[in-house]
């Protein structure tokens, strides 16, 4: 059977500053991130013939296409579930150009969410949430739908604020070493933490992620063409998504087991198709919308056992140095939230060698997409 | 008055205009208008839901169950996901459960929402069936506001009953009283 193990690799990263509100248009940030991406792999614009990105993307192929100078085009997809398609956009394109479908792809995200209305607040909007069994009675926001399933996490396996304040401040702290993220000059406190604002009771201001405008954008070509490009080769070595049985996005109350997610689905197949196991990675972009979602994610994706995720983040664990240094640009939390995207860029950075908070020898790296909704996941090393 | 405001102004009529108490649930919930604005959010049913609604607004709480092997299931959907059959009714539950879990949302919220300070949003897991669950309100009665209920007194785990509010626009929700105020 073919496999997509080591069969491509990203060659090129690229992005826009990261700010509350930018003045360019999102199909002008993501033509730049996109252009800084192609030539930070040494490849022209002419050459794209593939490109994925998410469904809520709100720039199209055809646009950007044509804006970019691409060639003519042979394979094109988007993912949905917001966050969740993050790493599926590389898996697309990894899986286009093992098979043969095309050679150079480009994946991206553009999103003006700092100077854009915040999307619960339109309620005529059909959301991937089923509203008549959730809205009415005021759980409007993401934050409160994952809010109850942190509650019930709480309650099940004794975490506390502290273990969501650990994963606030590693990301902060690695944004605190990193020039483009929005909270570079922004140290965070445990007091700042316990005294701040809620915005979901148990969710404070700090279990939520920022609100950016910004764009990313990453090349994927075959292995072999990699080799030839301008950085040492990021493999894409085994990649996922998950949706698992019963689940709803979001609102995930009403199978068996809330509190087993799409991590736990993709990292079934994730590890399945790789040489390497959880105790083999050496830093973890993994997705931070809310706090919370970090011990879920490390359960799901095999770190710890059931119910171990929080207690895994004492002690520095997710710190540098620690057993699994975390969001190393600073994550949707404190670098930028652009859909998980950054992660993905980070997640290269470090297996180049390049990232503001280094993990000497990373030589593999897992990313994973929103947790909470239909997800996926990706394997990189060097 | 700043020119976006009277350019807004007849907008928002036509707006008003549009939100007569005929119109269907499903066009309603429109925040810029000026009636709704102030007002809780409507269940906006779909095909599979309505019947959950036209149940509530008798006071009966219902979940759609297979017509061929008997399983609950909710949120409603048209097939059986475990025998697949296509055929379904409504079975009538005893409307007592226990709370699953519970958020306090502050703001930023929508204005209606933003109005009722400390109100809660919690999960009910029902009692003969525990793995349906409900989101829903704690409240101290059927027609109390969504904040009469003193958060301290949410915890997972307590024993509710179902109690049925009709919102002024005539549609009808389940809320959530403690079995031991």
């Amino acid at each position: 059977m073919a496999t997509l193990k080591d069969a491509t690799a990203i060659a090129g990263i690229g992005q826009t500053p990261f700010a509350k509100q930018l003045p360019a248009s999102e199909k002008t940030l993501a033509c730049q991130a996109i252009v800084a991406a192609l030539d930070d792999a040494g490849i022209a614009p002419s050459e794209v013939d593939a490109f994925a990105s998410y469904t809520m993307e709100e720039t199209d192929e055809v646009e950007i296409a044509k804006a970019i100078g691409a060639g003519d085009v042979t394979h094109f997809s988007k993912v949905g579930y917001g966050g969740g398609g993050s790493c599926a956009t590389v898996a697309h394109l990894a899986a286009a150009i093992a098979t043969g479908q095309a050679n150079v792809g480009v994946a991206w995200r553009s999103r003006k969410r700092g100077s854009g209305p915040r999307p619960w607040k339109n309620t005529r909007v059909q959301l991937p949430t089923p509203g008549q069994w959730t809205r009415p009675f005021g759980l409007l926001r993401p934050a409160d739908e994952i809010g109850l399933l942190a509650r019930r996490y709480m309650h099940e396996y004794g975490a506390t604020r502290d273990h969501f304040f650990n994963v606030a401040l590693a990301c902060r702290n690695r944004a605190n070493q990193n020039p483009a993220a929005m909270m570079y000059e922004r140290p965070l406190t445990r007091e700042m933490y316990m005294t701040a604002r809620w915005i979901s009771e148990p969710l404070c201001l700090f279990d939520n992620c920022l609100e950016t405008d910004g764009a990313l954008a990453c090349v994927v070509v075959a292995a072999d063409r990699a080799r030839d490009c301008r950085h040492r080769p990021v493999y894409v070595h085994a990649a996922a998504q998950g949706l698992p049985a019963q689940h709803h996005g979001m609102v995930n109350y009403w199978n068996d087991d809330p509190l087993t997610g799409p991590a736990w689905t993709a990292a079934r197949h994730l590890w399945k198709g790789a040489d390497l196991g959880p105790q083999d990675v050496d830093v973890a972009q993994i997705y931070d919308a809310f706090t919370p979602l970090i011990p879920l994610s490390l359960e799901g994706y095999g770190f710890c056992g059931r119910g171990e995720g929080a207690a895994f983040t004492e002690g520095g664990a997710l710190e540098t140095g620690g057993r699994l240094p975390l969001n190393t640009g600073g994550g949707g939390l404190s670098e930028a939230y652009v859909h998980g995207f950054n992660l993905i860029t980070e997640g290269v950075r470090q297996l180049r060698g390049t990232s503001t908070a280094q993990v000497p020898g990373a030589a593999t790296c897992l990313v994973t997409a929103g947790e909470g909704v239909p997800t996926s996941a990706l394997l990189l090393r060097s | 008055m700043t020119i976006g405001e009277s350019a807004g102004g007849p907008v928002r009529e036509s707006v008003r205009a549009a939100m007569t108490p005929s119109v269907a649930p499903a066009t309603d919930n429109r925040p810029g208008g000026s009636d709704s604005g102030e007002r809780l959010l409507l269940p906006v049913p779909d095909e599979d839901g309505a019947p959950f609604w036209e149940y509530a607004a008798r006071g009966e709480l219902r979940i759609q169950a297979c017509d061929g092997c008997g399983a609950l299931r909710f949120p409603p959907r048209p097939c059986c996901p475990h025998c697949q059959s296509f055929a379904a009714r409504w079975q009538r539950m005893s409307g007592r459960g226990r709370i699953w879990s519970y958020v306090l949302p502050h703001p930023p919220l929508l204005p209606a929402y933003a109005a009722l300070p400390g109100y809660n949003a919690i999960v009910v897991e029902l009692a003969e069936a525990p793995r349906i669950r409900l989101v829903g309100n704690l409240v101290t009665a059927a027609d109390a506001p969504l904040n009469s209920v003193d958060p301290a007194r949410l915890r997972i785990g307590a024993p509710v009953k179902a109690a049925f509010h009709t919102l002024p626009e005539g549609m009808t929700v389940p809320r959530w009283l403690l079995e031991r105020p």
